[in-house]
């Protein structure tokens, strides 16, 4: 029921258990921190098939570009910070120029990671592997996205990331909701301003659009699950339709779902735009909730910058 | 000359009758040459290596030339693979992990027939099938991409263990360059094979002693080579890399091995067969030009 808090990585785990069961070919390597990325699910169920390469990310990322070669469908798992941060060599060329069926899903993205501080704190990942040719990237917004993008990736050819954060979210779906690869979900119409959000965003996004209507700004809400390839369309519509856009994300604002949204709008409509993400810095130690203020990216933040952007709107 | 080993010893196969006991292999999907005849490629192939990088006017010979009786070895004896089908799934991969050696595996790949040797001309050229560095999805035959260097043996290990969940017979090669072994990648998989007990995967480690600022001794040194990997739990073989009979042997007698992989320590000369290439770092990634490939072709004769 929407609201309700659930994991996200425990649902990966569980959903690759089932994959797993309906496909011989579905394997899983982790790099010792599968009980944190819920990869030991799997390795409980399917020994044979589970491949913990130890903390060896380099090794584990060439190991799953072999497997995939050979026919196999794996998922690697592992904290952002250890796959793209470590990985990118081996991640651009071991899979992305061959263009390998090999599935990413990395937890513990953005700075809601929290007390570990800024090492363990992911928040260049979406810039690293949205510049990849080929690949296609998946932010889920709540466990119910998360287990049909993991179902959508395993089931469709080429490399995925899927990033994932530590924190339980809250559902913003129903079960009913069906997750469409590369399209845009209205969360919310309006006429004023679009705020676009990902991942942990999505329910501040929420929250900060019915705190603007009741000071009759009204906005529309999109989720962009779909990073890349990003769904055009919609943010064309968006910006046409409301004039002004606020993106709201969980990471650096360079090279994220701001600048990417960015990108689409100034070729194909420009209109002013705000983007409530980590502004060039590192963050700290601290609880999820106090670095998120911190760092501006709460509802409080999303809704200054609608008031900010539709001062500037055109008409 | 040398042929020793290290650890266990392995059932000994004779030097004399290598050719005959290989012709009669069950599972020799394709026929095995005598040393004399891969004597001939392995000559073929360095010319080859001289006229396309010269041709093209950049690419790596040192490296290639290096590595020519290795993989000559590989192809006209140890591989089980169909040119005519370079997706064939129960085919033995060959990975080449010092991807700058494209120029030896294009050449090899074109005597065997997975595309004309015309077109060993292209190398590097705009539109070629064959890159400056292997791209596997544009080579028949070429199993990975590389170029940056280390990588290969994570590779050949996930190719290894699908290989093993599916029951397939086929075995995983794949070669490294020494100055490659710099890279901590090369170990983190070192661990991982013998972890896995992988006795389908043989490195083969090209052991010029060179890389691009010098000899490894010097650059970083990589001693005791041999112990180090035996230390992360392979078996390990020491060749002539330039003696055929050697290499089929170590090929021969790593399939015998079980429960751990096996590297072969492949002691070679960088540029060999070209004498003004031989141990001479400033042919790791320069071409000839026109005059040097006459000269080398002719030594080549
Ligand atoms: C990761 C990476 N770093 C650097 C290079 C540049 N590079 C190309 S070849 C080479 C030397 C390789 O030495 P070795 O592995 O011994 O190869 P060989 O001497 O057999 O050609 C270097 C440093 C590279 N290709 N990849």
């Amino acid at each position: 029921m929407p609201g309700q808090e659930v994991s996200l990585r425990e649902t990966y785990g569980k959903t690759l258990v089932e994959l797993g069961k309906e496909n011989s070919d579905i394997v899983v390597l982790d790099a010792d921190l599968s009980r944190s990325t819920m990869t030991c699910f799997f390795a409980r169920e399917f020994p044979n098939r589970f491949f913990d390469c130890g903390i060896a990310e380099q090794n584990m990322v060439g190991i799953a570009a072999g497997l995939a070669a050979s026919g196999k469908i794996p998922f690697a798992s592992t904290f952002a910070v250890f796959v793209l941060g470590r990985c990118f060599d081996q991640i651009r060329m071991s899979i992305a120029q061959p263009g390998f069926n090999v599935k990413l899903v990395a937890t513990h993205c953005g700075i809601s990671v929290g007390e570990d501080g800024a090492s363990h704190q992911s928040i260049e990942d979406l810039s690293l592997v949205g510049s990849l040719p080929g690949f296609t990237v998946i932010v889920p917004a709540d466990a119910i996205e998360t287990a049909q993008a993991v179902r959508v990736a395993a089931a469709t050819r080429g490399p995925f990331y899927i990033r994932l954060p530590r924190p339980k979210l809250p559902l913003v779906y129903n079960e009913d909701y069906r997750f469409n690869l590369g399209k845009a979900v209205t969360m919310r119409s309006g006429k004023r301003a679009t705020i676009m959000a990902i991942g942990t965003m999505v329910t501040a996004a929420v929250e900060a659009a019915n705190n603007l209507a009741r000071e009759g700004i009204d906005c529309r809400v999109l989720n962009m699950p779909t990073l890349k390839p990003v769904d055009e369309v919609s943010v064309i519509k968006a910006a046409t339709e409301t004039g002004a856009i606020v993106t709201a994300e969980e990471h650096l604002e360079h090279g994220g779902l701001g600048s990417i949204i960015a990108r689409v709008v100034a070729r194909h409509r420009p209109v002013p735009m705000e983007m409530v993400a980590i502004k060039d810095t590192y963050a700290q130690s601290g609880k999820p909730a106090e670095l998120l203020q911190r760092y501006g990216l709460t509802a409080k933040d999303i809704e200054q910058a609608v008031r900010e952007v539709i001062k500037r709107k055109e008409w | 000359m040398l042929l020793s080993e290290m650890g266990n010893s392995l059932p000994k196969a004779s030097a004399d009758n290598v050719s005959a006991e290989a012709f009669s292999s069950p599972v020799a999907e394709t026929r095995k040459l005598s040393v004399k005849e891969m004597e001939a490629i392995a000559k073929r192939l360095r010319r080859h290596i001289i006229s396309m990088t010269g041709r093209a006017g950049s690419g790596h010979p040192g490296g290639s030339l290096s590595a020519v009786e290795i993989v000559t070895a590989l192809y006209f004896w140890v591989l089980k693979h169909k040119p005519s089908d370079s997706c064939w799934s129960d085919r033995d991969r060959f990975i080449l992990s010092k991807g700058h050696a494209a120029p030896l595996l294009y050449a090899t790949l074109a005597e065997c027939g997975y595309f004309p040797v015309d077109e060993l001309t292209s190398l590097r050229r705009f539109n070629t099938r064959l890159q400056g560095h292997t791209d596997c999805l544009l080579t028949p035959g070429v199993e990975m991409t590389a170029g940056t260097l280390g990588q290969g043996l994570s590779f050949a290990i996930g190719a290894a263990l699908a290989g093993r969940l599916d029951s397939r017979k086929y075995r995983v090669y794949v070669l490294l360059g020494d100055g490659e072994c710099d890279e901590g990648q090369v170990w983190e998989g070192a661990m991982a094979a013998a972890h896995f007990k992988l006795d389908n995967l043989v490195v083969i480690v090209d052991n010029n002693g060179q890389q691009i600022d010098g000899w490894n001794r010097e650059v970083m040194n990589l001693e005791p080579f041999a112990k180090k990997w035996q230390a992360f739990g392979w078996r390990v073989i020491e060749v002539d890399g330039h003696d055929l009979a050697q290499l089929t042997q170590a090929f021969d007698r790593a399939k015998l091995v079980k429960g751990q992989p096996v590297a072969i320590i492949a002691h070679t000369i960088k540029g060999k067969g070209v004498s003004f290439m031989e141990n001479n770092p400033d042919f790791h990634g320069k071409a000839p030009n026109a005059e040097e490939v006459e000269i080398a072709l002719k030594e080549l004769e």
